[in-house]
């Protein structure tokens, strides 16, 4: 496998504990620049406290965290200008308009042409009709629009998104896994993402990162990781791990560096 | 698609334009919400009316009074704008979380720094909204006129709404730290003051033991500068002197204690838990 000499996300012995519990033990991954790395794992396993981590918002105890070359959260400042994030978790001032909050957004980020910008992310994530109405008055699908649009509305080399399609019907979600896959071709963006829904993270994700107890389990390409288990999706590969059901038939890899 | 070249790290991180964005946030929020701008108004403008005729009846049965005009109405005048400061300020970072905005602006480009700065102006603005009207009001009501004080009331301001500060500042630490279960603080711990700040009375007033506590604290000067005017119309500009010294303490002081609570929070990782 080739590697890439200075990957876009270089995690190294991430560890982090709170109090007794080890929420992140000795976590180490590489994703390329250009790549999509899907983060795995069921509740508790590590996920959400990795990605604060990667968005410097949390401390680790070990471990270094290395974002386009530069030391996170050292450079956190700067790094957070050429990087994004989506979650459903989070939401935009519900009595701003979407125009308002793309505009506050745009701002914050200091985008060049920002007018251009919000038109052109309307046309794209199809928000012309609502982009003067409240964000409190949007549906979920609606609102997971408007969300991906500020989170490209930098055009980010960093994206990470928590888990996009969360309570999306399955026409929405599919729409939105296009638009990402067309930003990722078009621009060139490196994706992490952390979801629960594997046929999304088979189609969208080049490798795997599984988690559990806060360790990295295992890891590899989807269709590699389904071989290797001997199994027909992804799913059943992440219920394998989950439940320690089955031992993989060949030892998963260094590190899941991708070209 | 050209991806944006990574800020030079050696550039100036302090960025206006960044600071501008929070404030026309707030704008929007309140144009958007015309409960909201009335509610500014609505509590000042109710002491005001409550305290300015209790002020008319002491008047006409004291001859202390009559004769010292203004001083309970100059004193909540200027406690709400203390008190309007800081929960400008706090009410203002709160909103984020009550609408589930600050983990988007946490992990924006926006600093620290930056964002302070921005509670700081929206705090001006809501006072200006708030406070303002309520000024005029006791013109006509009680033949009070606080901007009779010319320049004093400046240094009045300034000082009140820099303590004003220094206290959202911690606040806002804690609710950061400790997640919305600090919320009360927002609302309540300024009243702490109120007793000893003697807003309505001189510090000669308080228990000897409470005296040294009221003057550790900065408005606690400006209300004695603010008694000084309206009882021997004098601008005593030692006492404004000394609360600013204070304040600047104080305004240092909150500055750290937030930042401290921040690196807190991010050990901790509370920064993502901000829920109840």
């Amino acid at each position: 496998m080739i590697v890439e000499p200075t990957p876009a996300i270089h995690v190294d012995g991430l560890t982090k504990c709170f109090g007794t519990v080890r929420a992140v033990d000795g976590v180490s991954f590489s994703v390329g620049r250009g790549r999509v790395l899907g983060l795995l794992g069921g509740n508790g396993a590590g996920k959400t406290t990795t990605i604060g981590m990667l968005m410097g918002l949390i401390l680790p105890d070990a471990g270094t965290v290395t974002i386009l070359g530069r030391d996170m959260p050292g450079e956190r400042a700067h790094l957070l200008e050429a990087m994004n994030f989506e979650s459903p978790y989070v939401d935009m001032p519900h009595r701003l308009t979407v125009r308002q909050n793309l505009t506050v957004f745009g701002r914050l980020y200091r985008v060049a042409d920002l007018a251009e910008r919000i038109a052109r992310l309307a046309a794209d994530f199809e928000l012309e009709p609502f982009l003067d109405r409240r964000s409190g008055q949007l549906s979920a699908g609606q609102k997971t629009r408007v969300a991906l649009a500020k989170a490209l509305l930098n055009e980010p080399r960093v994206l990470l998104l928590d888990e996009p399609t969360a309570s999306l019907d399955p026409d929405t979600a599919d729409w939105v896994r296009t638009r990402l896959e067309d930003f990722r071709t078009r621009a060139d963006a490196t994706i992490l993402l952390a979801s629960h829904n594997m046929p999304e993270v088979e189609r969208l994700c080049d490798d795997v990162v599984i988690l559990a107890g806060g360790r990295v389990e295992d890891r590899g390409a989807p269709a590699e990781l389904v071989r290797r288990y001997g199994r027909e999706t992804l799913e059943e590969v992440f219920l394998d791990v989950a439940r320690r059901r089955r031992a993989p038939a060949a030892e998963p890899q260094e590190e899941a560096e991708s070209p | 698609m050209t991806p944006r070249p990574l800020a030079d790290s050696t550039a100036a991180g302090f960025s206006v334009v960044r600071i501008g964005a929070m404030v026309l946030r707030y704008w929007y929020l309140l144009s958007n919400s015309w409960p909201r701008a009335v509610e500014l108004v609505y509590w000042p403008a109710v002491q005001l009316l409550t305290w300015g005729f209790v002020q008319l009846w002491v008047a006409q049965n004291s001859t202390f009074f009559a004769n010292a005009a203004g001083l309970f109405i100059g004193g909540l005048l200027l406690w709400d704008v203390l008190l309007r400061s800081q929960q400008g300020f706090a009410f203002a970072f709160l909103e984020e979380i009550w609408s589930r905005n600050l983990g988007n602006l946490l992990m924006s480009p926006l600093r620290p720094s930056e964002f302070i700065v921005s509670l700081m102006v929206i705090s001006i603005i809501r006072l200006a909204i708030g406070v303002t009207p309520v000024t005029f009001l006791a013109i006509p009501m009680f033949g009070y006129n606080i901007w009779g004080l010319g320049l004093p009331l400046a240094a009045f301001f300034a000082n009140l709404v820099m303590t004003g500060w220094a206290i959202g500042l911690v606040i806002i630490g804690i609710l950061l730290r400790q997640g919305m279960g600090a919320e009360a603080l927002a609302w309540s711990l300024m009243f702490l003051m109120m007793p000893l700040a003697c807003v309505y009375y001189p510090v000669s007033m308080l228990p000897w033991i409470l005296q040294p506590v009221a003057w550790a604290l900065p408005p606690t000067w400006v209300f004695e500068g603010m008694r000084a005017i309206v009882i021997d119309h004098t601008f005593r500009a030692d006492l404004l002197g000394i609360a600013f010294a204070m304040n600047v303490v104080w305004l240092g002081g909150g500055v750290v204690v937030f930042y401290r609570l921040l690196a807190g929070a991010r050990r901790a990782g509370t920064l993502l838990q901000q829920g109840e």
